[in-house]
């Protein structure tokens, strides 16, 4: 391991730490609304306000997930990797859960009621 | 091409599967989507340093087609491809400029490999917030690059030993 090798790892660890510090700064806010993306397109928008539980038909397959306390979270999918399943629940702004295999997207937006997508 | 290189493509090619079979049997769970070991890019790596770039590409790419068809699929291939790539022409860049050893190009290239994998990520649900996956695939890639790093370094270095003996 020789010094330039050290410079390297630094920088690409200072990128990393940058970015994260740059989302905790604007991730705090709470969400108001869930935006379901399919294919990158909005397939549905529900508020967070009530709780509900939701079952999704895509092309790709099926996924259930839950709004409760102004938090989502997937409860099932029927892809092969279950990393959306096995995602923390998500509750503020900016924050998605993402089940690749079915090219779906779940994303927290709003953080004020009447806030205009940014 | 010499039958001697045909043979160690062969070698190298055939490795590297059996590295990324191995990587499958054992259950390393990071927590994050698409993390792993990445222990056939310590083929890619010695491949590198051993037979020089055009070889090691031949590897890197002749083993991503042949795992995806017989273990993945078409999005596997996808990920693979984009990954295995981007990872390649870093190391194969990094290595050419001086003062970089072998960990320091595999560093690099756990880094891009994952980012690589993000950007089709990225482009398949066609969503620019999957970005904020990018830290901690950075700092997963640098981690396993060091490790791969370090694995590849002696490797290189008794592969050199027999080759001279």
């Amino acid at each position: 391991m020789k010094k330039k090798d050290v410079i390297l790892a630094a920088c690409i660890l200072a990128i990393a730490l940058g970015g994260l510090l740059f989302m905790k700064t604007r991730d705090h806010q709470k969400g108001s609304a869930l935006n379901v993306m399919v294919d990158g397109e909005l397939y549905a928008s529900y508020s967070l306000d009530e709780d509900r539980t939701i079952r999704l038909s895509l092309d790709g397959g099926e996924n259930t997930f839950r709004i409760e306390n102004g938090s989502v979270r997937m409860l099932s999918a029927d892809c092969p990797d279950q990393y959306c399943v096995e995602h923390a629940a998500i509750s503020a702004d900016h924050e998605t859960i993402v089940c690749l295999p079915h090219r779906l997207v779940l994303e927290i937006r709003g953080g004020e009621e009447k806030d205009v997508d940014a | 091409m010499t039958s001697e290189k045909v043979a160690k493509i062969g070698m190298f090619t055939a490795l590297a599967m059996i590295f990324g079979y191995i990587e499958t049997l054992i259950p390393l769970n990071f927590g994050v989507p698409g993390m792993k070991l990445g222990l056939s890019n310590i083929v890619t790596v010695t491949a590198l340093y051993v037979m020089g770039a055009g070889p090691a590409l031949a590897v890197t790419v002749l083993r991503i087609f042949l795992v995806s068809m017989t273990f993945g699929n078409m999005a596997a291939l996808m990920y693979s491809l984009a990954g295995g790539l981007l990872s390649f022409l870093g190391m194969a860049l990094l290595k050419k400029a001086k003062g970089f050893s072998v960990v320091g190009v595999s560093i690099l290239g756990g880094a891009l490999h994952n980012t690589g994998q993000l950007a089709v990520a990225m482009a398949v649900v066609e969503n620019i917030r999957l970005a904020s996956y990018l830290p901690i695939l950075l700092i997963g890639g640098t981690a396993t690059g060091f490790l791969i790093g370090l694995a590849s370094a002696r490797i290189i270095l008794r592969l050199r030993k027999a080759e001279h003996a």
